[in-house]
């Protein structure tokens, strides 16, 4: 298994995700005579597991089932252990394309965090491209480190333990992207630049806060980048449901009511009977994320 | 992989695929010599763009020629705003500088941007007027005054941004962040073998395109008489990107469903009457168009016409070193080769698509269509092999619902998601930083998801889907809703 090269079946070592439901999922190293507990039972990795196809339904020791996946980037985003904040992949996306990542681009990032967009760039960027990635809290450095080779994309990235706002880097002129996720990226606005390519390239910084983002503008367009643009990106999920409204009875004989139902009748309406109409709905979730981050976008220019 | 395909070679050549950049406004060309473009209401010619490098500035300058500019000064702003306007009074009189003296400073090659800043030098209400005002004050001289174009490679970024911006109407309302979402939750990277159905001009194949990076493949589904990739080439991939593209006829799925397909006895059919159906097609987008006729002018499209025509011209191909005059010139008989030669190309290239579709193993499945998404869905997963994302876009949410509910009463998919994306702009500025005053209303809809193993649906109780709500919650939402 390996995060940049889909496969069919599932092998020893294999990073997994046991799909329970709902959006119930876990992530599993698949080892060869162990097992794993769910709340449908047991599921024995050696007999239950490893030759199956991935997208298999498992059957488990209660004989409830589960669905057992490939690790796609995003899957792992939403199941990946948390050492930090970590983005999601709808800043994820809107990242990747605005910083025009594609196979054999060379990104910059940091910090690391928990790997959640250094798993979705290295996907991007692969089988030619490289990530250098900078953090300066060692376990976490230790830990992604850890994690690219488990998920065998570790010849696809660069692990620095450092400050990158004192030290930068650690590369000079071969970068096409940077991005920060970092408290103060004003002050590596200077390094960024000095990483990218004397061609040019563009930059991305993701800040939740507005103070943050003056201070980002003002310190890229001190470093001469142009075309600085700051955007915020929402999700909207919509739960899709069947609902049945009444029809309140204001006294009119049946017969009209039918043929004023039958007029203009829509297709989702698929049944108004009995004074009540059916139909299918996109509903909003009562709560939902409101703000993630502020992302800034900006152009290194030519020379 | 070739090595110099992907490299990108730094100046610009002509043949070249380009993206003219005039403040914030886009445009698609090919770069031809002594060629006559209008961008912006002004005609202006290439010539001088071919052997600099990308990302070059350039200026408008007489005759339509360009001229490289010298240093692209940040023009550092330091406006100070009026907190509101109770001192403008617009008597006409409010800007010193008068026409003449305007004409003066060209004449004396003061340029654009310097223009620009002796006019809110001289603006007696510049520093009355509000930020928004100051903002939109500056924007409209540097319009005016400013002829400055940059030359880009280009993108996804730049091409969904300049159809999203001009030319919506071809791309189904697909704004670029959705499209963004799609080549993320689609999970497309190198190596992939994706199966691509879209009416947006071939922008999202492009999209899909560039991510392959040249490796994998795509098989692009297309309605009537053959795929449209006018945006397709404006990325300028290399050749070698090309040879993993594929194309099937939708109207041919059902028969490779159930194992009645040929593609001799089709292609006979499909080919006479192919060049008729690809200008119907045309007709059919410019139809789709028309509502947004009003936002482009109309002498001008997003890309430029004569290229487009050449481009369509020769099957969506780099092909295009074959010219026009050329095969006039050939003798009938070498045309006709030339046209049995394309054929058996088509037809083997039809075979070689239905073959990879018949193996019922790609991964992934991308559409974005003015077509109902359920009948295309439930035929298309077919040929997607297990665990693997499918994305589909539509501009209404309605018939995503419907496409949802099929799907989980068909089974073999899981973790179904509806979603839209908001995009806000920010004006950022110390102490005077908010969001946009204008911002999209809707960039469309996206239903996504995974493919499982298919198996007949048995109840279980670790997938039952909140389809239905319990009693007590309904009740709930019949109230909010009343
Ligand atoms: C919010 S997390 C990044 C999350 C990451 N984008 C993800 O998706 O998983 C920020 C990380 O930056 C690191 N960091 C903060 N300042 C840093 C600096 N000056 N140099 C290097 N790393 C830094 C922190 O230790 C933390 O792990």
């Amino acid at each position: 298994m390996s995060f940049v090269e889909y496969k069919e079946f599932i092998e020893d070592g294999d990073t997994a995700i046991v799909f329970l439901g709902h959006d119930s999922m876990f992530p599993i190293t698949i080892q060869n005579g162990s097992q794993t507990q769910t709340k449908y039972g047991v599921i024995r990795h050696s007999t239950d597991l490893i030759g199956k196809k991935y997208g298999s339904k498992v059957i488990c020791s209660k004989g409830g089932w589960v669905y057992i996946l490939y690790p796609t980037p995003e899957l792992w985003t939403l199941n990946l252990p948390h050492r930090t904040q970590i983005l999601y992949s709808t800043d994820i996306s809107l990242i990747t394309m605005m910083l025009e990542l594609k196979p054999g681009s060379v990104v910059c990032e940091s910090g690391t965090g928990s790997g959640s967009l250094s798993h979705a760039i290295i996907r991007t960027v692969a089988p030619t491209g490289h990530l250098y990635t900078v953090e300066f809290h060692q376990q976490r450095a230790e830990k992604a480190i850890e994690e690219f080779r488990q998920h065998k994309v570790d010849h696809l990235v660069t692990v620095k333990n450092q400050d990158v706002c004192k030290h930068g880097f650690g590369v000079t002129g071969i970068a096409d992207a940077v991005f920060l996720d970092i408290p103060s990226p004003w002050e590596a606005i200077g390094h960024a630049k000095s990483a990218m390519k004397s061609e040019g390239g563009r930059i991305c910084s993701f800040s939740p806060c507005i103070e943050q983002v003056q201070r980002t503008c003002l310190a890229l367009e001190e470093h001469g980048f142009t075309e600085i643009n700051t955007l915020e990106i929402l999700l909207r999920v919509y739960d899709v449901r069947t609902i049945n409204l009444q029809v309140a009875d204001l006294g009119r004989a049946a017969e009209e009511k039918s043929s004023l139902d039958g007029t203009d009748r829509t297709k989702q309406i698929s049944a108004v009977q009995h004074g009540s109409a059916l139909f299918k709905s996109g509903v909003p979730p009562r709560e939902t994320v409101g703000h993630t981050g502020y992302l800034t976008f900006a152009t290194k220019s030519l020379f | 992989m070739d090595e110099c395909d992907t490299a990108p070679s730094k100046l610009v050549s002509e043949g070249d695929f380009v993206v003219l950049k005039r403040q914030d406004v886009f445009k698609a060309v090919q770069v031809q010599r002594r060629k006559k473009i209008i961008f912006e209401k002004q005609w202006i010619y290439l010539d001088n763009v071919i052997g600099k490098h990308y990302g070059t500035t350039f200026e408008i300058c007489n005759g339509g020629n360009l001229q490289t500019k010298r240093t692209e000064v940040t023009t550092t702003e330091m406006k100070e705003a009026g907190s509101d306007n109770r001192n403008i009074v617009d008597d006409g009189k409010s800007q010193k500088l008068t026409r003449d003296d305007i004409e003066a400073l060209k004449e004396k090659g003061i340029k654009g941007e310097a223009i620009v800043q002796q006019l809110i030098e001289n603006s007696a209400t510049f520093r009355d007027k509000t930020e928004f005002a100051q903002e939109k004050y500056i924007k409209k001289k540097k319009k005016k005054y400013e002829a400055v174009i940059t030359i880009l490679k280009p993108s996804t970024r730049i091409l969904a941004m300049m159809y999203y911006a001009r030319e919506p109407g071809k791309i189904c309302q697909l704004r670029y962040d959705t499209l963004a979402q799609m080549l993320t939750l689609g999970n497309i990277h190198a190596g992939s073998k994706v199966i691509v159905m879209e009416t947006c001009a071939g922008l999202v194949l492009g999209a899909v395109m560039e991510r392959l990076g040249g490796l994998g493949s795509v098989i692009q589904m297309y309605p009537g008489g053959g795929p449209v990739r006018a945006a397709t080439d404006s990325f300028g991939f290399p050749k070698s990107f090309y040879k993993g593209l594929y194309e099937f006829p939708l109207n041919k799925v059902e028969s490779l469903l159930t194992g009645t397909y040929s593609c001799r006895t089709s292609f006979s059919e499909l080919n006479p009457t192919l060049e008729n159906d690809e200008s119907g097609e045309t007709q059919d987008l410019n139809r789709d168009n028309g509502e947004d006729s009003n936002s482009a002018t109309e002498s001008e499209s997003v890309m430029d016409t004569n290229a487009q025509q050449q481009q369509e011209g020769v099957e969506g191909s780099c092909e295009g070193a074959l010219s026009k005059e050329k095969a006039q010139k050939m003798e009938k008989k070498q045309l006709a080769l030339e046209r049995k030669r394309k054929q058996d190309e088509k037809r083997r290239k039809e075979s070689e698509a239905a073959a990879l579709l018949q193996d019922k193993n790609a991964d992934g499945l991308i559409v974005a269509s003015r077509f109902h998404p359920t009948p295309l869905l439930l035929s298309l997963l077919e040929f997607v092999a297990p665990s693997r994302p499918f994305v589909v876009y539509c501009q209404y949410q309605e018939p995503l619902l419907e496409c949802y509910t099929k799907l989980r009463e068909k089974g073999g998919v899981v973790n179904l998601k509806l979603s839209e994306t908001w995009l806000r702009n920010y004006q950022v500025l110390p102490n005077r930083s908010h969001p946009k005053l204008v911002m999209s209303g809707g960039g469309g809809y996206v239903l996504h998801g995974t493919t499982v193993a298919a198996e007949r649906a048995k109840p279980n109780t670790s997938t039952i889907e909140k389809s239905e709500e319990p009693a007590t919650k309904k009740m709930k939402v019949e109230e909010e809703e009343s």
